[in-house]
């Protein structure tokens, strides 16, 4: 358009400049340039045209558009943004806060679970006021093919530690799902379940006993979900093996394999169920145990050698028609069986006398949790291990008496545990617990918590 | 045991690397968007509800059997509008599905082709449970039905091509159907227009916005959260001077608070099917309406 414009004025500015200069020329070149209007006029004319009929066309168009729009609800906005900028690729980011008062019968720095070698993060905690583990995470896709997560803790001692960094794919063929980095291993139920949506303030005996309360590991998982209606879910793990009950090795190699599967359904509408199969096989290298001989002296023992776990879960939930809002049944009970077997050195420091080992130790828990108003919950909890008698090499040789390893002597711990929560929404939740804790051979605990839990920030997910 | 275990590995050899059906598995995760997505799959599809009428769509887990459904979809069709946020995500994540993502063409969000009513101006969680994109609940008026169906048809000949043809066919044949019906419920509901009402949740905006349905108050003093006692009793003195005609019930709403309200106002609850499946005469998407408008109408007399 505007080119043509440009054409014209020029085509107007030389006829004045011929009409100025050269009258002689004047008769040829006018019926020429006249010519050159009469082309340039019937270009226009057709341009216009062809715009006109444009123009009528969109008219139809658009009255068309609105005769629909008249019957219609108004048309579709652009697609949500968020913000725009920057900020729109923030990854999601959720804090949980959460602390608690506990009165606790007796002191926790005496905590033991008889009869077990433990490790990692056991016991109820601190008396009085405490500031629970604060939870910071922040969790998007990284581009089409991998998600990223990662769960910051934050511990009432002022440290900080990753409790998860991973990346997991989102597209790989066949049901296939490959997660590494740091994370919560795949076996048992409650094992992936982060502190903040356990139903109880503390872990099961079993996890304290045989995991030192929840199992990490830095590796690799991959899971494979089956093609079925019925959920079929397998999965394999292998890590560096370093947290409890595994050590340090050292090694290049794979210190620690995971296997699990798991099944689940919905049976009619009310009702779902999950169960699980798990397989945990560590080593473990002077893994060391804080203890006391015979005449009452602290020690520190150690054992090295090869620990495995299986273990079995199952979950059933219920509620009518599916609706949770109203009231929910949920059951969950977990049973694991772990043997030990290598050498047991007494007194590292000291003596530093070692023999063989071995032991076959079990334990399990189930739990119901019953809400019975839309903000209301109560749950009942039983916990029971069997240490069993383990084979001590240098107390079958004679060399040491039973009574220097009297911590891990044949016991039955037991707890019973009650619970009740009040969630004034799904972001906020207050709970109390009450619990008879038999874990100490000499005393019986009696544990009472109140428990806050909130969450600020993304919306969290309500895993099964 | 040997036996048994060759077998099951060779029937999930088979299930893995086997042609896949002939229907398109649709995973929706509300029974409305399941309906739509029937009336204009036919029998192309095989189509699976992940909630039904009686369960609150923003409460739902990523339970075991609805993981399996993700794992083999071929098409999530979803409400959006943030709201399935609580569980789609995590469904989405663990379904070991690449085709079923956000933003590929196995993945529909119904309310991302609509103009949201109520979006709010400042999101902030002391208002409630507020949708940042605006109130999803939108399959109640019936016009964003028509509008999300053309989305639907589309998207539906996009990710199984060879039917395309079909499911224009079906899409057309739908859209005339439902556009003779809206005229017809628009006629049956002209007496509606201005009759004052009371709701529990912001579910019924879109209803209430098509049919001209006044909603003088909600039971839920901000969106999630449940009335107090002393709300209650704001509520009787707020609305006995202008009682509302009726108190309208979702099939999965609780009935407590709606009942007292109820003897205390003196205006009747009026139980609707909400979405597809909320009553027994909901059976499909123009049975959603129908019972919606009969009940709405029989109460209005």
């Amino acid at each position: 358009m505007r080119s043509n414009l440009r054409m014209a004025a020029t085509a107007a500015v030389a006829l004045l400049m011929q009409l100025a200069l050269s009258p002689a020329a004047r008769a040829d070149e006018l019926s020429d340039l006249k010519a050159d209007l009469a082309a340039l006029k019937a270009a226009y004319e057709q341009k216009i045209a062809a715009l006109e009929a444009r123009i009528a066309q969109l008219e139809t168009k658009s009255s068309a558009a609105e005769s629909l729009a008249a019957e219609a609800p108004p048309p579709p906005a652009p697609p949500p943004s968020s913000g725009g900028g920057q900020t729109a690729f923030n990854p999601s980011v959720s804090v949980i806060l959460a602390g608690n008062y506990a009165n606790l019968s007796q002191d926790p720095a005496s905590y033991r679970i008889a009869g077990f070698m433990t490790g990692g993060a056991i016991g109820p905690g601190e008396r009085s006021f405490n500031l629970d583990e604060s939870e910071l995470t922040f969790n998007a896709n990284v581009d089409p093919y991998f998600m990223a997560n990662l769960t910051a803790a934050i511990e009432a001692d002022d440290s900080i530690h990753a409790e998860e960094a991973y990346f997991k794919t989102l597209a790989l063929p066949h049901g296939l799902l490959l997660k590494a980095g740091r994370f919560f291993s795949g076996i048992g139920y409650l094992n992936e379940v982060h502190s903040h949506a356990w139903d109880f303030i503390d872990q099961p005996l079993v996890y304290q006993a045989f995991l030192g309360s929840q199992y990490a590991t830095d590796g690799a998982q991959v899971k494979w979900l089956a093609p079925t209606d019925v959920l079929l879910e397998f999965g394999a793990e292998t890590g560096n093996g370093r947290q409890f009950p595994g050590t340090g090795r050292h090694g290049n190699g794979m210190n620690s394999t995971a296997l699990f599967a798991h099944a689940g359904n919905d049976i009619g509408d009310s009702a779902s169920w999950r169960a699980g199969l798990s397989w945990l096989d560590q080593h473990a290298q002077e893994r060391s145990f804080e203890t006391t001989d015979a005449t009452g002296t602290a020690v520190l023992d150690a054992f090295t050698g090869r620990s495995r776990l299986w273990g079995a879960d199952f979950t059933f939930k219920w509620a009518p028609h599916g609706n949770s809002v109203q009231r929910q049944f949920k059951f969950q009970a977990e049973y694991m069986q772990r043997r030990e077997a290598g050498n047991l050195a007494f007194d590292t420091l000291g003596t530093n006398v070692i023999g063989d080992y071995h032991s076959t130790q079990s334990g399990w828990y189930a739990q119901t949790v019953y809400q019975f108003r839309p903000r209301w919950r109560a749950g009942l909890r039983y916990d029971s291990l069997h240490s069993g008698d383990p084979a001590i090499g240098l107390v079958s040789s004679g060399l040491l008496p039973m009574t220097d390893f009297a911590d891990i002597a044949r016991a039955h711990p037991e707890r019973l545990s009650v619970m009740l929560d009040f969630s004034p929404s799904e972001f906020s939740r207050l709970r109390l617990q009450y619990a008879y804790d038999e874990a100490r051979r000499e005393a019986i605990d009696h544990q009472l918590f109140l428990q806050y839990l909130f969450s600020i920030g993304a919306h969290g997910a309500h895993k099964y | 045991m040997k036996h048994v275990l060759s077998a099951l590995f060779c029937w999930l050899l088979l299930s893995v690397f086997a042609p896949a059906h002939a229907a398109l598995k649709i995973l929706a995760t509300t029974p409305e968007w399941a309906a739509l997505s029937r009336e204009l799959g036919g029998d192309k599809v095989d189509v699976y509800a992940a909630t039904n009428a009686f369960q609150d769509a923003h409460r739902v887990e990523a339970k075991p059997s609805l993981v399996a459904r993700a794992r083999n979809a071929d098409l999530v069709v979803a409400a959006g509008a943030q709201l399935e946020i609580g569980w789609l995500p995590v469904l989405l994540q663990e379904s070991g599905n690449a085709h079923i993502q956000p933003g590929g063409p196995g993945y529909f969000e119904a309310d991302s082709f609509l103009r949201l009513l109520e979006v709010p101006t400042s999101v902030d969680r002391a208002l409630g449970d507020i949708h940042p994109l605006g109130n999803p609940h939108a399959h109640l008026d019936p016009r964003n039905i028509a509008l999300v169906a053309k989305a639907l048809s589309a998207r539906l000949a996009q990710v199984d091509a060879g039917n395309a043809a079909y499911y224009a066919a079906r899409g057309t044949d739908f859209q005339t159907r439902w556009q003779a019906a809206i005229a017809r419920w628009e006629t049956q509901g002209a007496p509606l227009k201005g009759v004052p009402v009371v709701v529990i949740h912001r579910d019924q905006v879109y209803l209430c916005h098509w049919l001209g349905l006044i909603e003088l108050a909600a039971i839920e003093p901000k969106p999630g959260v449940p009335p107090t006692a002393g709300y209650l009793a704001q509520l009787v003195t707020k609305l006995s001077a202008s009682p509302p005609k009726m108190i309208l019930r979702n099939a999965y709403n609780d009935s407590k608070a709606v009942d007292w309200l109820s003897e205390h106002i003196h205006a009747p609850v009026i139980l609707l099917p909400y979405t597809v499946g909320g009553t027994p005469q909901a059976k499909d998407l123009f049975g959603l309406f129908d019972d919606t408008l009969n009940r709405l109408l029989a109460a209005a007399k």
